[in-house]
Parts: structure tokens; sequence; C-alpha cells
């Protein structure tokens, strides 16, 4: 097991190299740059500008510049945009955000999501389980973008009880509105892969031995059911833990969280080099990180899973 | 401490002391208006995203600015009608042959932090500016406003101190030009050239702008700033005037989302929000105490590419004529936008300090008219219906500039048969394409720098790093170098806008309106001044 993960963290790093390069040649190939505007800035003022971030330098050395200092200093440069921030201030300020209602949006969707999955596949065919893939239905066909606008409207416009966006330090209030909208259809998902994964395990041979030799059902399901049923749960719950915590757009842009999807986003369209990077190179290495997790959980889940 | 200057202090700590129980018990009263004050004077308003700086130095957005003067003082500030008044400058004289300028600072303006504002620390904020190390990217301001060795100073090739800026005293600035201004004055109330403090940049370096370093000397001081989520600004005990600035708090929210920003303000989170594209009229008929629409320093233009190996059929201006009167301007102000805009046949918008819109003929003509004539002059350069015109459009992608570029696409096929193809383009691609002239038509918009119609017309100069269409016509820019210095520019620029109408290298469509929803009970908002320049020191709310 030991060696499995020194193994794959070994791996990760060409990984992320190589997601570095392709992020750093893919940024500049983009057409305009940090600083084009509607307004082009005299050649001189452009001058000292590019002079500054590094930008009058060859290609090849701007790379190499950007992964020593990254490597290093873990220093990813100052941003280009917000020119009183760095990357690191950006990261520190909105990553905190995200990570907050990213959390408890996956706490929501498991815990609503898992038991909404096992009732349903435990009491297959009667109300219960009409009600689940109802309710499952309805949280997959309303996307978040749909979500939020209704929330807001709602509790917001129309009953007042909450506040309708910002984050204020991440008080309840700023955050109950955020975490059911991003947590609905992931939550959804979940109850899917649940109710399916628990029917294929409950129509399997262990599990009527375990029945045969009169265990009652509430051990059968928590004792014998819920390991291999979790299985398939699990290999969808990495990359979306990795999601939620790294931000949705969505929720930044109408809940006003200040969180770092919408740095991403806004990254992107600005043209800020740095901070693309350094979201771009925060998000691998939590994917990675959390693909990894999810495979050591399965060999402790799982004893047929040996590394 | 001397015994006069104690006593000083004591007296002022006790007027602020009095001056916000005054405010605080609710019964107060407007000093000028004599109107019950709300006791919760606290303004909460609305940005689209978040400002790149709030560094005056750095400053470079409309948003940034607004926070940057409440922040701090320049020499002078605006009244509700875009006058100049004091601000740390009492007054100025200049110098017969107009190239030296002497303020006059006023010896009661004070830091956050107690220390007086002195002429030295306008010295150091300008050359700060201007200086390649903070590569401010609107270090060319100082160029802009002709500073003796400004140019030098930001190339990089004479130190700072060369900079035409100096303090005789600690209350007398000398500010040397280099080519007579006659608006230089207007120019100190923009944010580059307020005054920062040295200690507090030399300590902290680029982190003096957070809540916990931040020395400033406006009416107000920071006290929150979590970008691209909230700025919180409060009243600064140690402002001159502050004992007559009535907001007690103001708060920014970034809220990318117009329409979610106008579900908050309906829920009462917000004072003031803009109003989406195309809501106005449902919401001046709902709210109308709230909505309100202004005229905006911006025009809306189509630019043709006229380069060479540009289409060939763009270069005949009147087949450019033709497309522009085919335009019917009507529709799209009253139909598409509906937000109070006005139709525009000038390229300078209508409501610019001191510009008379002349004559174009084309703005008193029907509709009809104009399509007749249109038809002729496409017809008389070869196009019809056995030879029909087809044309790229190109606009950056927006929901507003689709509409509009929709309405007119069909304008032009239903009067002329021209069979317009649209593309829109993300925005930093879209500025590409237009600087490289990778177009036929493309949309503009054009804001004013400073109030006078040059700010507009200046993009028509051959030579201009913004005239994208590469209209180069030698007697517009022998006109536009006249005006420059001419006592009365307004008959050159009235002879501009007439070369604009018959060359027709753009096609003027509407001039802005700034369409806004304010709550009820806020005062004191400067809906006279056209640059929008507007400061929380002068407002208030009112009771209800």
């Amino acid at each position: 097991m030991l060696s499995f993960i020194v193994r794959r963290l070994a791996v990760a790093i060409p990984t992320l190299l190589i997601l570095v390069v392709l992020s750093f040649i893919l940024m500049y190939a983009a057409p305009g740059g940090p600083f084009n505007s509607e307004r082009p800035l005299p050649p001189e003022v452009l001058a000292n500008i590019e002079a500054k971030y590094g930008l009058d330098q060859p290609f090849w050395k701007q790379i190499v510049n950007y992964v020593v200092s990254v490597v290093t200093q873990f220093d990813f440069g100052p941003s280009f945009q917000y020119k009183d921030r760095t990357v690191n201030d950006v990261i520190a300020q909105g990553f905190p955000v995200t990570l907050t209602y990213g959390f408890w949006s996956f706490v929501v969707a498991v815990t609503i999501g898992v038991s909404l999955g096992v009732a349903a596949a435990i009491k297959q065919n009667t109300w219960i389980d009409y009600f689940a893939v109802g309710v499952s239905i309805g949280a997959q066909v309303l996307p978040n973008f749909v979500m939020a606008p209704i929330l807001l409207l709602v509790f917001t416009l129309w009953l007042g009880w909450l506040p309708g966006g910002g984050w204020n330090g991440g008080q309840w209030q700023f955050l109950i509105m955020p975490v059911i909208a991003l947590s609905t259809s992931y939550m959804a998902s979940i109850a899917r892969i649940t109710r399916s994964s628990m029917l294929e395990v409950l129509n399997t041979n262990f599990i009527r031995t375990a029945q045969a030799k009169g265990l009652p059902m509430r051990r059968v399901i928590w004792r014998h059911a819920m390991k291999p049923t979790i299985l398939p749960v699990l290999s969808y719950l990495g990359p979306a833990f990795v999601g939620m915590i790294t931000g949705s757009v969505i929720i930044d842009v109408f809940f006003s969280t200040g969180g770092i999807g919408q740095f991403f986003v806004n990254s992107a369209f600005n043209r800020d080099y740095s901070v693309i990077m350094g979201i771009t190179i925060l998000v691998g290495t939590l994917t990675i990180l959390f693909n990894l997790v999810v495979d050591i959980l399965y060999a402790w889940i799982d004893p047929k899973i040996r590394y | 401490m001397t015994l006069r200057t104690k006593l000083l202090a004591t007296t002022s700590a006790v007027l602020i002391a009095t001056t916000g129980a005054l405010y605080a018990d609710g019964h107060a009263t407007h000093p000028d208006t004599g109107e019950t004050l709300a006791s919760d004077q606290s303004f909460t308003y609305r940005v689209g995203d978040e400002s790149p700086s709030i560094d005056p130095g750095l400053v470079e957005d409309v948003d940034g600015a607004d926070v940057v003067r409440d922040l701090f003082e320049g020499l002078y500030n605006q009244d509700a009608a875009g006058n100049l008044i004091p601000g740390v400058a009492l007054s100025h004289t200049v110098s017969d042959d107009g190239l030296v300028y002497t303020f006059t600072l006023r010896d009661t303006a004070k830091w956050s932090n107690g220390d007086p504002v002195t002429a030295g620390d306008f010295v150091y904020a300008w050359q700060r500016a201007a200086s390649p190390e903070l590569a401010s990217p609107y270090s060319w301001y100082i160029d802009l406003m002709s500073i003796e060795n400004g140019a030098d100073v930001i190339a990089g090739d004479m130190p700072t101190s060369e900079l035409g800026v100096t303090a005789i005293d600690d209350t007398t600035l000398e500010v040397r030009l280099t080519q007579p201004l006659p608006y230089f004055a207007q120019m100190v109330t923009h944010g580059t050239t307020f005054p920062v403090h040295q200690a507090t940049i030399e300590e902290h370096g680029s982190d003096w702008v957070l809540p916990e370093n931040m020395v400033s000397n406006g009416a107000y001081v920071l006290t929150e700033f979590v970008p691209q989520e909230r700025l919180v600004r409060e009243r600064n005990p140690m402002y001159w005037d502050n004992e007559n600035t009535i907001l007690d708090k103001v708060t920014k929210l970034v809220i990318t989302d117009e329409n979610v920003a106008l579900t908050r303000y309906l829920a009462g989170e917000l004072d003031w929000t803009d109003v989406p594209a195309g809501q106005f009229p449902r919401l001046s008929a709902e709210f109308p105490d709230q909505a309100v629409s202004v005229p905006q320093a911006c025009s809306y233009y189509y630019m043709f590419n006229l380069r060479d190996g540009a289409p060939e059929e763009l270069q005949d201006p009147n087949v450019r004529k033709a497309l522009s009167l085919a335009v019917d301007r009507d529709i799209i102000v009253n139909n598409v936008l509906a937000g109070g805009q006005k139709a525009a046949y000038t390229f300078t918008h209508w409501a610019t300090a001191g510009f008379e819109t002349p004559n174009i003929p084309m703005a008193d003509m029907t509709q009809a008219d104009r399509n007749a004539m249109a038809q002729e002059l496409l017809a008389e350069a070869g196009y019809g219906s056995d030879n029909p015109l087809s044309i790229d459009l190109v606009y950056n992608t927006n929901e507003s500039h689709k509409s509009v570029a929709i309405a007119i696409s069909q304008m032009w096929k239903q009067t002329l048969g021209v069979e317009t193809t649209l593309a829109n383009q993300e925005w930093q691609t879209f500025l590409e394409a237009r600087s490289n002239g990778d177009f036929d038509v493309a949309r503009g918009g054009w804001c004013a720098d400073y109030n006078e119609a040059s700010t507009f017309l200046d993009l028509m100069d051959s030579g201009s790093g913004y005239n994208d269409s590469k209209y180069n016509n030698p007697e517009v820019d022998a006109l536009l170098a006249a005006a420059k210095t001419a006592d009365n520019p307004q008959a050159n620029y009235d002879r501009v806008e007439e070369f604009i109408a018959q060359d027709t290298p753009i096609i003027p469509i509407y001039h802005y309106a700034a369409v806004d929803m304010f709550a009820d009970n806020l005062e004191g908002w400067p809906t006279e001044n056209f640059e929008q320049n507007w400061y929380s020191k002068d407002l208030y709310k009112i009771a209800e």
C-alpha cells in the first residue's frame, strides 16, 4: 500500500508539470493579452508594465522562471489584473470560501443522496421508491443556474428570509442558498447511483445467504450490503468532491460569494495569466490528491482490491 | 503639544462627538435643505466586477475611481453639476503664458493618521504615478496633462525628480506644463492626481491598500475589503469637512449578474443598482420615483474597415452612407433598448459640455426619405437585387449588442437587400480582430475621458491609436489640430461632424444613457454631472 502511494505521488509530479506547460502554451495561444484594452496603452507605458511582469522575456524563459518560483518559493506571482494583489492573496481569499460552501454541499449531497438511494432500493416499487426517484429526477433536471435564481426569488424577494448573496465571513444565513443550489444535482446523482448499486447488491447470493440465516434486515443492510453498494458511489464522489470545493462559477456569480470559481473564469476573460495558472495548478493538485484518496478508500472498503 | 493645538484638538473632538450624536438620534436635519435625515446613514450599491486597483496611482476603471474619490481627496472636487469646488486646494493661479499653475492648499487637510496633507504628498504621488517602477496603466494621464518632462519620466529617460511638479512650501504646489491647457484644472479631479501617504507605501509596499494598513485623506477610510465580494468605507474623523459629511458607511458589493442585483435591490438590500437592458419601461412604470435615466458620456457606433485590402465595396463612401441612412435609430432606442438613450447622427454625445449638435441633414429627414435616399445611393454604386451586397458584422459577446446587431441587419436586409453575417467574439479576441483590421463592420463604443467634444472627435484623427477604422482625412486632422488652441473650437467640431456624416467612416447609432434604480430615500445624487463623478460625502438619506 505504501509503495502504491509513493508511486502515485511520483507520477503526480510529471503530470502536474505537463499540466503547467500545456496550460501556459494554451493561454499564450489565445488572442489578446492581459494588458490589451479598448484603449491601447502608449508603447512606453506598455513596455513598463511588461517589464514589471516579466512579459518582455522570451517565452521559454517565462515558463522556466514561473516553474522555478512556484517550486522553490511557492510563489505564484502577482495578479496581472488585480494590481494590488498576488495570486497567493487571491487564492488565500477565495479558496476558503469555496471550500466552506463546497464542503457543506458535499455533506448535504452525500447524506441525503445516500439515504434516498438506500431507502428507494430497500422499498423498491413502493411509494417511498417513487418519491425518492421523483425527487432525484426533479433535482437532476433543475441545474444550479435554474435553481439559484428560483431560490433568490423565493427566499430573498418573496419571503425575505435570507440575504440574496454575499459572504460576510461565512455566516450561516449566507451559506444556505449556495449549499442548496450546489448540492441538489450532486445529491440526485448520488441517490440514483446508490439505488441501482444497492438493488444489484441485494440480489446477490451473499445477501440471500445472510437473509437465509435469519439476520434482521437492518443488520443485513448495514453489515453486508452497505460496503459493496458504496463502491460505485465512491468513484463518483472523488471528482464530485473536487468539483464542489474548487468552485462553481454559477454559485459565485449568483450569490456573489467571492469564491475561487469567479476568479477562475474572470482570469480567463482578462487573460490574467498568473491567476489562471495558479488556480489551474490548485485544481489539478486537488484532483490528483482526491483520486488517490478514493483509490485508498477502495482498498480499505473492498478486500478484493489490493495494490 | 502646545496649548493652542491642544485646544484645537479638544474642540474638534467635541465637535465630532456632537455631530455624531446629532445624526444618530434620527431627528437631525440636512444643514442646507432642512430635510429630516434618516437615523441609518448607510449606503449600499452594486458593481458588476472587482476593480483592478484602488490605489490612486494605479486606478483605471470607473468603479475603482468612485472608491478612490471617497478614500482620497485631490486638489479639486466636483459639485453636483460637475463644476470645480475646493478639495485639498483652496484656489490656484495661472501664469500669463498659461504654463505654470500654482495651487494654494488648505492647512487643515489631514491624513487619517493625523499627519497634515502637504504639497510634498502631491509631488510624491505624481512622481510615483509616472514612474516606470509602478508601471501604472494610467501613467499616460500624467503625459496627457502636459506636465513638463512627463513623457520622458514615463519612458524612463529621466528620473522622476525631473517631473514638472514642485512643493514650494507645505501649502503651495507648483505645476509646470509644456503647453497651455485650458482644461488643466478640470483634470486634477481624476484619481491619478490624488495624494498618497509616502511613509505608509514605503512601509507596506503593495499591501498598503489593505484596510489595516491604508492611510488616506478622503471623507472616508477603508474598513473592509474582500475582493470580488465587498468593500466597506466609513467616515474619516480626521477629514477636514467631516462635520458636513452625512453618510456614515458606504458598502460596495460585487454582484456580477445584473438581474440578481435587481432582485436584491427589490428585496431592499441595495440602494443603487443598474437597470438590466430592456427593463426600464416596466420598472419606471412600477417605480416611477426610483427608476432614473440620465445621459451617459458614451457613444455607440459601427465602424467600417477602411484599410487597404479591406472589402472593396465598403471603400465607396456612398455605400457606407447608404448603410448609415438605412439604420432606423428610433427603433433601436425606443424598441430595442428602451432606456432613455437618444438616436445619434453625430459622434459627439449631445450632452457634452459646450457642444452644440450641428445640423446634419440626415437627422432632419424622415426614415422613409432616408430609406429612399439609401436605395438610390446603393443603386448608383451598382448594388441591387441582382448584385446584392454582403457584409460581415462583428460585435463582442453581449445580449444587448446582439439585439442591436440583429435589428440593424434586418433593416439593411429589408431596405437595401444587404446580406449580413453576424459574428460575436469574446472581448479580447474582438479587440485584437478590431485593432488588426480583421473585420468589415465592427461595433464600437466610446466613453468620454473628459467633458469636451475632442474626447470623441480625436478618434477621427488619422494618427489616433483608437482610430480602428483607419479613417484618414487630412482636412479632419487639420481641423482637430486647430481646435486644440482655438478660442472657440465649436466651428471646427461642426465641420468634423459634417465630414463624418459625408464620408461615413462610422455609423453613429445612439448616445448612451445611464439607467439606474435609486432607493426612495437617497438624496444628493449628482444626476446633472455628465461624467457621473459622485462623492459619498454629498449623499444622504432622508427619514421616510
